[in-house]
């Protein structure tokens, strides 16, 4: 098997354990913030509140409609100019939530839009606030309807992680450019997938484990 | 039976939906342990009047007066008037991600902050009463509609309201299961519960109420003992609107659906589903032509 030299592969994947860790760390924190940012904006959007509604209109086409790589650009080169000087790091998360959050929004949105006024009615008939009423009774149900639109994004936002390397942050994409100028690219190439790979794939799978728990323990009503 | 003091006055109610008035001006004082049962045509205000009463519509004119509270007061705390006024719903609207048990607990823990221990001494009483102490752990999905029907019942009773009000609460159901639902409200009626029923089930009607209250066009056009209602309506509108029940009774099974009243026979399959209504009004048939 002198086709691929293992040798390489052997001795780089270190290098890309190490980036892998640094590209999880940044996607779940990114991902975690885009969750809470969407939810609070899908809340204002649906309950239709004042302001933030508009406002959250706004955010969710601005950052819907902007490549990351750009927001990455202004939050790296941009901000500076303002006086404001974030770390790689810093703007790797910001960024992602940036973008995350419009996506997370939509597909909260489109959960809370499936239940039923009915439900919001009777919820609230039994004394609940409106705050309990969303807590309790809409946002499960919102949740289970969005579930899969929640996890393509998940899925689309770590892959949206490869960006990075942009704001000099070595994550996979960073490490694998390094070492193409050793040659070897087939092995770069290997490593890169595999790292890829090993990380979303489990991600992708519990959430449709989690998709059809949530189906069965749920409704379908 | 004997009744208490006025628990609700309703003054004057206006309600519009834009440019159409819905209410006009209702008014009806109903005293404590009074069941009345509110009928009339589709589209009359009847089943507005009841979520007026809950504060599911915001009313334009007219006061509400419970129990010595304003509801037409806009500081009022519905989250607290609301346990006092319990509702249950045509279409049940229990909450589909809750088990029959928990969809009773909610309303005990969230909003009256009840122990879970006392919470659970409660649902079970309840859910006992109405038969469904064993479906407990069920999902709305896995019962049957009259049986979340009466887990609807029991999830507003155990909040423990001053007055229930029931919209049209067989209206979805099977004709076989109207029976078990039914069974559980004129129960609550013999406990001496006051209670305003919108409903279609003529003969329910008649063996549940204390009172028959015949709306028309956003108004009360007869308020009755139900023997006087049924049996010899003051206003030609409540004539008509009986007759329409016998017409599909005598005509429905030759002619299911040719007959001009087929969409209205439609909306009253229900009651003609209940057989027991027949033999009571047979009698007022030949006014029909």
């Amino acid at each position: 098997m002198d086709f691929i030299d293992w040798d390489f592969i052997v001795s780089r994947a270190p290098l890309f354990w190490a980036a892998a860790k640094l590209t999880v760390k940044l996607a779940v924190g990114g991902i975690l913030l885009a969750a809470a940012l969407g939810f609070l904006c899908a809340v204002a959007r649906f309950y239709r509140i004042p302001v933030f509604n508009q406002i959250a209109y706004f955010y969710i086409e601005l950052a819907r409609n902007t490549p990351l790589m750009v927001q990455l650009f202004f939050l790296y080169f941009g901000l500076p100019r303002l006086g404001l000087v974030w770390e790689g790091q810093t703007c790797a998360i910001v960024g992602l939530t940036f973008l995350g959050g419009a996506y997370m929004a939509e597909a909260f949105r489109g959960g809370l839009a499936a239940i039923n006024r009915n439900q919001v009615e009777s919820a609230l008939s039994i004394g609940l606030s409106r705050i309990q009423t969303l807590r309790y009774v809409i946002a499960p149900q919102a949740l289970a309807v969005a579930w899969p639109a929640i996890s393509a994004t998940v899925i689309f936002l770590m892959k949206e992680t490869s960006v990075f390397s942009i704001v000099a942050l070595p994550d996979l994409m960073y490490v694998a450019k390094d070492l193409l100028k050793e040659g070897h690219s087939g092995e770069t190439n290997l490593l890169l997938i595999l790292s890829y790979l090993t990380i979303i794939l489990p991600v992708s799978l519990f959430f449709g484990r989690m998709e059809r728990r949530l189906r069965f323990a749920g409704f379908g009503s | 039976m004997s009744l208490g003091p006025d628990i609700l006055k309703i003054k004057d109610l206006k309600k519009n939906f834009g440019s159409l008035a819905v209410l006009k001006g209702l008014t009806l004082t109903v005293r404590q342990g009074e069941v009345l049962v509110i009928i009339g045509p589709s589209g009359c205000g009847k089943s507005t009047l009841l979520r007026c009463l809950n504060g599911l519509e915001p009313v334009q004119g007219g006061q509400i007066i419970f129990g010595g509270q304003y509801l037409t007061d806009p500081h009022i705390n519905w989250s607290r008037t609301r346990q006092r006024i319990g509702m249950v719903f045509q279409n049940y609207e229990l909450f589909p991600h809750l088990t029959a048990l928990d969809n009773v607990l909610l309303g005990l823990i969230r909003v009256q902050k009840r122990s879970k221990t006392e919470a659970l001494a409660i649902a079970e009483r309840w859910l006992t009463r109405v038969g469904l102490w064993d479906r407990r752990g069920s999902f709305p999905r896995q019962l049957s509609g009259g049986q979340k029907q009466r887990v609807a019942i029991v999830r507003a009773l155990a909040l423990e309201p001053e007055i229930m009000l029931f919209d049209e609460v067989t209206a979805s159901l099977d004709p076989e299961m109207v029976r078990e639902v039914l069974d559980v409200i004129v129960n609550l009626a013999k406990d001496g519960r006051t209670m305003l029923i919108v409903t279609h089930e003529m003969a329910f009607a008649k063996a549940v109420a204390d009172r028959v209250i015949f709306m028309d066009e956003g108004l009360i056009v007869e308020d009755a003992k139900p023997e006087v209602f049924f049996e010899n309506p003051a206003t030609e509108r409540a004539r008509r609107f009986l007759n329409i029940f016998q017409f599909s009774d005598i005509h429905k099974p030759q002619e299911p659906s040719a007959s001009p009243l087929a969409k209205e026979a439609q909306d009253v399959k229900e009651s003609n589903d209940a057989k027991e209504s027949n033999d009571a009004k047979d009698s007022k048939e030949p006014e029909l032509s």
